[in-house]
């Protein structure tokens, strides 16, 4: 068993050429794919969600890590669906009707990827009906919305309405966030939770779905 | 190839500066909502669709004192257009926000024209630097030859993304404001990509702008460390335009608590701080430039 901890080192400083490369070596080595995102990349990426909460990590190191952890999963993948593993879950993302922005979506997008799930990206302008259907078509265990906008935040609640008319809400937990977004208004429109940025995001994913 | 900044100051600015501070204008998005902009529409279409409202709001400022105001045209680059369905009328809207602007300064005020990021990130390859150079470059372009004294970069928050609008507004020839958002860190002195106000003066001085700047973020009182950061790190003037505190959910009306008065108490220190430009940004009014404009002219 080798020390994969240059694996660690790439994903935390963002370097997927590494990362990839020494993926690539390590599986010809049969490394064990589900030990290498277990004990390796995972925890890369809760370091990198740490120093991002704690404003030592920017956007920008944010994202190469995704990029890197991105990297090694496309190689990792194909075995883990082999050994029929599955995702941590699988997540319905997008920004609601009538809002157009997407950063902060794609920042937890992209780190809900790093953590192990499987996302379906919906993008900006998701009317209700599409998340809905995503939801069923996709088998999802989360729902994840965001809004920048006050005028647009209402469009969560619709969205809400809509999986409850579909018979789906029970089967997700539903999680909101974006600037306008508290706790108060996740309980009132009856939301499972709410984050304030991409890390804890990941944090309150792993909670739904009985991870740590 | 630019050029860097050379030191001497743009002849466009000469004239504005032989007093300062130069009071500017304030916010336009969130006065626009209080005349009836609604949910998810784009504000710089109203341009087109509501034009006596820019131009009232634009008069407004100039009457409460403002001697620089912007353009209605903040999101008006054809990638954040696209999102709202308005590309093609990307070149009617930049002219029509000069023009509304510009006939409201009863030659008292100078029209300098927004520009604001695309709303995508390039390090996440989003959107590429070629489709970023030219939608800012049509857009300065357009500014320019609808009569636009200047060009003001407002709101970034990624160097990259300036650098690239800079050389398209600089293409121009007018004088240039290069304006970013300081509202990230434990000290909320970094840009949301992390960039600290001595590393934007590097780069913004290096790519040739004539002013620099620091508007939106979290309010004045942050700004007052922020200005003097910015005129230390560079010869170059400063330009300070800060939200009215941080916004506050009220039901599901977003409100920003802070009285012009409030504002308008930090004014000295900004400009003892070394701002030679100072207005207002998100949530500010023309109460908070007609406040600024009596604390400045007491003193």
């Amino acid at each position: 068993m080798g020390d994969y901890k240059q694996l660690y080192d790439a994903i935390l400083n963002g370097n997927f050429k590494i990362a990839k490369e020494v993926t690539q070596k390590a599986l010809e080595q049969n490394a064990d794919p589900q030990m290498l995102v277990q004990d390796y990349m995972i925890p890369a990426m809760n370091e990198v969600g740490r120093r991002y909460e704690a404003n030592e990590y920017f956007v920008p190191e944010l994202l190469i890590a995704a990029r890197a952890m991105k990297a090694s999963l496309e190689l990792i993948r194909p075995l883990l669906v082999q050994q029929g593993a599955q995702p941590a879950g699988r997540v319905v993302i997008g920004t609601v009707k009538g809002d157009l922005h997407d950063i902060g979506k794609n920042l937890v997008a992209a780190m809900l990827e790093g953590a192990g799930f499987e996302v379906f990206d919906l993008g900006v302008d998701v009317p209700p009906e599409k998340f809905t259907s995503a939801a069923q078509d996709n088998n999802a265990s989360l729902v994840a919305m965001s809004a920048l906008l006050t005028t647009t935040m209402g469009s969560m609640k619709v969205t809400i309405e809509a999986l409850k008319a579909a018979g789906v809400r029970d089967k997700v937990k539903i999680m909101i966030g974006g600037a306008p977004i508290t706790q108060k208004y996740a309980d009132e429109i009856g939301a499972d939770g709410y984050s304030s940025n991409a890390n804890s995001a990941v944090a309150l994913a792993r909670r739904f779905s009985g991870i740590q | 190839m630019t050029a860097g900044s050379t030191g001497i100051m743009h002849q466009g600015l000469r004239h504005i500066l032989s007093s300062t501070p130069v009071l500017c204008d304030g916010a336009w998005g969130t006065e626009l909502q209080a005349v009836g902009l609604g949910a998810g529409e784009c504000p710089d279409s109203w341009n087109l669709f509501h034009p006596e409202h820019v131009k009232r709001l634009a008069a407004r400022y100039v009457e409460a004192g403002s001697r620089i105001i912007l353009t209605n045209t903040f999101r008006a680059n054809r990638i954040a257009l696209q999102s709202y369905g308005l590309a093609d009328q990307t070149t009617i809207i930049n002219r029509a926000g000069v023009i509304l602007s510009r006939a409201a300064t009863q030659n008292l005020a100078t029209v300098f024209a927004s520009m604001g990021p695309t709303g995508k990130l390039l390090m996440a390859g989003d959107v590429t630097e070629d489709e970023v150079r030219l939608a800012f470059t049509e857009q300065a372009e357009t500014l320019a030859s609808a009569g636009a004294s200047g060009i003001v970069l407002e709101t970034f928050s990624d160097v990259a993304e300036l650098t690239i609008a800079l050389s398209a507004a600089r293409a121009t020839g007018l004088p240039v404001v290069a304006s970013m958002v300081y509202d990230s860190g434990k000290e909320r002195d970094r840009t949301m990509m992390g960039t600290t106000p001595e590393e934007a003066a590097r780069a913004i001085e290096q790519a040739g702008a004539d002013v620099i700047g620091a508007n939106c973020g979290t309010g004045i009182e942050a700004y007052i460390p922020v200005c003097t950061r910015l005129r230390r790190a560079t010869a170059l003037p400063v330009w300070i335009k800060p939200n009215a505190g941080l916004p506050e959910m009220t039901g599901d009306r977003i409100v920003y608590r802070q009285t012009p008065e409030e504002f308008a108490r930090h004014a000295l220190a900004l400009r003892d701080a070394g701002a030679s430009f100072i207005g207002g940004c998100c949530g500010t009014t023309p109460e908070f430039i007609r406040e600024l404009h009596a604390v400045l002219a007491d003193d």
